[in-house]
């Protein structure tokens, strides 16, 4: 089985969930398609949305809500269906 | 024309800005790296005060609709001509219907994209810069949406090679930590001694709240010498009587996190500014990303303005270089 990595384009604060008072995106063990919103990255007043890029199960994610994180790294690790 | 398959982040059209509205509460906007700015204009063969577009962190996808050239200098987001990876700070040959798009930001935070002749938009008092608080300039007064189309403007004045490149070593690089210098003032007096030190001696961590606004930035409790707040000043010890804010002034709203104010800031105000960043290194912190450090190192005025002479020397030596 195959991997494909969710790479944070920007800088900023990671989010799992669409707002604090809802549940998170998906949860590791989740089946996504590709195109599906996975977390939120904020940064410079507004949000940018991390999109699965394959369709597969979340294996693994490298960050909890609200972790600041680097334009470059890993967010998640997706098990290529 | 320039098609927008995808803005990208904040994508948004910048030239040298509206300068000479300060005193009515219009900051100048305009292009927050200019030195990088400005090598892009002089490598497309364009007046140095044409419009490019400057990228934030996410580049955008672009098509071009006609035959031209283009440069992208700045930060390192490297680029791309249908999607085979292209040199930044060259002279490109664009044929109609080529695909810009951008890889990850490798270094630095923007970049800008100079097409020969300039983005044309209407100029709003004396410019095209955007100034999206306000809803003004640029491309129907905000960043680049999905299908806008841009228009090339005739601000060419001669013309560039394509494969002309700036010299290796006028070619700035940037890290994630940066020493970032400050005249100190005009209202440095309110800190404490002790508080003044730790503003020098701490790393300073950018925050998400970092745009063209201003950044803000994270480390430690600053204090100001206590006093009865003079009349008109507001009751926190980090206000004063209002007062016009320098572009680059560092103001600590209540002591926590200072805020460095830029290109589309609030013009004055009633906080203390404790520095005033140099603006040779205005450039430099157009290039600081969040999460980056931040260390402030406090020059004289003859220093600052030796930096303004030695930025303006290297412009002046990439133009000789181009006209050779």
């Amino acid at each position: 089985m195959s991997q494909s990595k969710v790479l944070s384009p920007i800088p900023g604060v990671f989010y799992r969930r669409p707002s604090p008072d809802e549940d998170v995106y998906v949860n590791e063990g989740d089946a996504v398609s590709a195109g599906q919103v996975i977390g939120l990255v904020e940064v410079m007043k507004s949000y940018f949305e991390i999109k699965a890029e394959v369709d597969g199960v979340i294996e693994s994610f490298a960050f909890e809500n609200e972790d600041s994180i680097d334009a470059g790294q890993e967010i998640a690790v997706i098990n290529v269906k | 024309m320039i098609h927008v398959i995808n803005p990208g982040l904040e994508t948004t059209v910048q030239d040298t800005g509206r300068i000479g509205f300060y005193e009515v509460g219009m900051p100048p906007s305009g292009a927050m790296d200019k030195y990088s700015y400005t090598a892009g204009n002089l490598l497309v063969g364009n007046n140095e005060s044409a419009a490019s577009l400057e990228i934030t962190y996410l580049g955008p996808e672009l098509e071009f609709q006609e035959d031209t050239i283009i440069a992208v200098t700045g930060g390192e987001i490297p680029p791309k001509i249908n999607g085979e990876s292209v040199p930044m700070w060259e002279a490109l040959e664009i044929k109609a219907g080529d695909k810009l798009s951008f890889d990850f930001v490798k270094q630095g935070a923007r970049v800008y994209l100079a097409v020969a002749g300039g983005i044309d938009v209407p100029e709003i008092m004396n410019s095209r810069s955007t100034y999206t608080l306000c809803g003004i300039g640029g491309l129907n007064g905000g960043k680049l949406q999905v299908n806008d189309k841009l228009e090339v403007g005739n601000e060419k004045i001669r013309d560039v090679k394509p494969g002309t490149r700036i010299a290796d070593h006028l070619i700035p690089s940037f890290d994630k930590h940066h020493e970032i210098r400050v005249v100190l003032g005009l209202c440095s007096y309110r800190l404490t001694e002790e508080s003044k030190d730790r503003f020098f001696s701490i790393d300073w961590k950018v925050t998400p709240e970092a745009n063209r606004v201003g950044y803000r930035f994270k480390g430690e409790r600053l204090n100001f010498v206590e006093r009865e707040q003079p009349f008109g000043a507001g009751s926190n010890p980090s206000n004063v009587v209002d007062l016009g804010y320098p572009i680059g002034s560092i103001q600590v709203p209540d002591g926590v996190e200072p805020i460095a104010l830029l290109n589309d800031a609030v013009t004055g105000g009633g906080y203390a500014t404790i520095a005033t960043i140099i603006s040779a290194d205005l450039n430099k912190l157009g290039q600081v990303k969040t999460n980056e450090t931040v260390r402030f190192v406090s020059v004289d005025i003859d220093e600052a303005l030796a930096a303004r002479n030695e930025v303006k020397e290297k412009l002046a030596e990439i133009k000789q270089n181009l006209s050779k």
